[in-house]
């Protein structure tokens, strides 16, 4: 369900996108990006119940993802700043839950053909902005750093999740190492500061969350809660 | 589909050769009546004029000024949608309306792609969408007040393009009769999804089904607007119907547009806002009220509820996303000579939207917006 919380959340930041992108090819691919997450979240939560009532009827509290993917997008190197960490830490461990056998490995091993896609995308925008102007250059290094503090939590064990400690430590210097690479090329500075902040880390995880989440969640549950049980 | 690729025909084409007949802007060449005569049967044998091809200059223009429009249409026409993304009722509902929205996205590229055959560039065209040179569909100057909308958008929105599009699939100029097939495939899709969408609320409680009614009578007569002025009033039409660029005249695809929407109603369980409404059994067509063509044209005058804010969106999220085309476009310069190249190159070029298309070829047939 934290996998799928993810997915979803950070799908529906990526569809606020529609409309507003700045170029039309940006339109499609973020649009194709938030529908591959979409289909992942609802395959995650089918296995946990009824995808509807847990999207739409579960409040904040209740909710399993991480912070950072709930952040607001920003501008575009924010969002993209978004993406490359994000999508760096699902491609590994995606690609990890394919081999491992169990219920999620059927899902992963479709979604990692996704995220491989993702992590290229937001990977060449970073190297574009980065390595662009003086300004994209500017934007860039502001969004990774803004985000920075909420990648921590991407490497705390989830209960009944995946990867044990040993993994998932490994996948933390794998991730590591990956981030550090595109940011070289792309001429940008690693952040510095803490991974987390003072707040539990693994917040998000334990469904405490940032503030703008309540009121993506309102958006996002309005119609479905106004008119509880019928069916669209 | 790669703009490059048809960009480079253009181009091709532009320059007159020995193996072209003369270039499109010189009429008075020798030869001129020769390819006129080429065109002109190319166009009364109902076969495609291509790019390089000669052509009248007016064609040309009265092309690129209905694809222009028929871009900006898709692309304007993707906010009054995206406009219920974030608020989808179910997941199901949001997965298939972003990928309506992602499908307009992607059929504004084919008609700027088709449009480029004919020596205008994207930025171009965009620059007129935003300075107000060019038009969109009238349509889309209406709001989604509700999530029903969405779903009236599909069906008789989506319904009347359909009808006017799918004669399009014959249109005498290749590369756009071309698009459209791809174009109204897609359409098709999103028009049962859009009456499905409408039939489920009309079952649904009565909540829904009032909201669904709600959105069919606000939606009814903007969308027979789509099909344009009535005939008689139609100044386009004459010589778009000599050149097969268009088909039918606008009453006649109004009127089957109509014909078609009465049953379909009738078996969703809603009504259609027009006491006049009746079938003919002379005519073998349903008689309609008249159309409020006062509203139509205060709209296309700038009027509508929502002509603002659409093109203020549309020139914001340009404006704000000047800075990241810029960055591609610096990447793609500093790139080109090292190393690096290819994909990684023409990825960057491909969405700065400006891969080279400025220039000579555009000032060439610069005046093709009549």
């Amino acid at each position: 369900m934290a996998l799928g919380d993810d997915a979803l959340v950070l799908s529906h930041r990526l569809g606020e996108w529609a409309g507003h992108a700045p170029v039309l090819e940006e339109e499609v691919a973020l649009a194709n990006i938030a529908l591959d997450l979409l289909g992942q979240a609802r395959l995650l939560l089918s296995l946990a119940g009824d995808e509807d009532e847990l999207a739409f009827l579960r409040e904040e509290r209740a909710f399993r993802n991480t912070q950072l993917v709930e952040q607001p997008n920003g501008d575009f190197a924010r969002t993209i700043a978004r993406q490359l960490y994000f999508s760096v830490y699902q491609e590994l461990l995606y690609g990890r839950l394919a081999e491992g056998g169990g219920p999620f490995a059927p899902i992963a091993a479709k979604a990692v053909k996704e995220v491989a896609y993702h992590r290229d995308h937001a990977e060449q925008w970073t190297l574009r902005l980065g390595d662009g102007t003086e300004e994209s250059h500017r934007r860039m290094a502001a969004g990774l750093t803004e985000l920075w503090r909420f990648t921590g939590e991407l490497f705390q064990p989830v209960e009944g999740l995946g990867p044990d400690a040993a993994a998932t430590a490994e996948l933390e210097a794998e991730w590591s190492a990956r981030i550090t690479d595109v940011l070289r090329r792309a001429t940008l500075p690693l952040p510095e500061g803490p991974r987390h902040s003072a707040w539990t880390a693994g917040a998000g995880r334990q469904g405490l969350h940032t503030e703008p989440f309540g009121r993506m969640l309102a958006e996002m549950q309005h119609l479905h809660r106004s008119h509880p049980g019928a069916s669209w | 589909m790669t703009a490059a690729g048809t960009t480079a025909a253009a181009r091709t084409g532009a320059a007159p050769g020995p193996a072209a007949p003369a270039g499109g802007t010189a009429p008075e060449t020798p030869g001129a009546e020769a390819a006129r005569a080429v065109f002109e049967a190319t166009v009364a044998a109902d076969e495609r004029v291509e790019p390089r091809d000669w052509m009248p200059d007016d064609y040309r223009a009265t092309l690129v000024r209905q694809m222009a429009q028929h871009a900006h249409s898709e692309i304007i026409g993707m906010q009054p949608e995206a406009n219920w993304i974030t608020r989808a009722p179910s997941l199901r509902r949001k997965a298939i309306l972003m990928a309506k929205v992602q499908d307009e996205a992607g059929h504004g590229l084919y008609l700027y792609s088709a449009a480029e055959t004919l020596g205008v560039s994207r930025a171009e065209l965009l620059d007129k969408l935003h300075s107000g040179r060019q038009r969109y569909s009238s349509i889309f100057n209406y709001p989604t007040l509700t999530w029903a909308d969405v779903g009236a958008i599909g069906w008789l929105v989506d319904g009347a393009a359909i009808t006017n599009q799918v004669p399009l699939c014959r249109c005498s100029y290749g590369p756009y009769a071309r698009a459209m097939v791809r174009i109204c495939k897609e359409e098709s899709f999103h028009q049962r999804q859009g009456y499905e969408l409408l039939l489920a609320l009309s079952r649904g409680t009565e909540a829904q089904h009032a909201m669904a009614q709600d959105a069919v009578d606000r939606w009814w007569w903007p969308s027979l607007m789509m099909f344009g002025p009535p005939d008689a009033e139609s100044s386009h039409s004459d010589r778009s119907m000599a050149w097969k660029i268009k088909r039918h005249s606008n009453d006649e695809l109004r009127q089957r547009f109509v014909d078609i929407c009465v049953p379909q109603a009738e078996s969703l369980g809603l009504t259609l806002p027009d006491p006049e409404l009746a079938w003919n059994e002379q005519r073998g067509h349903y008689d309609f009220g008249a159309i409020d063509w006062q509203e139509f044209r205060e709209v296309l005058r700038g009027n509508g509820p929502c002509n603002d804010q659409r093109i203020s969106q549309r020139r914001r999220a340009h404006e704000e996303g000047a800075w990241v085309r810029e960055a591609a476009a610096a990447y793609a310069a500093r790139h080109r000579a090292d190393g690096r190249e290819s994909g990684e190159r023409r990825a960057g070029e491909q969405s700065t939207g400006r891969q080279s298309t400025g220039g000579p070829r555009a000032a060439a047939h610069g005046k093709a917006d009549a």
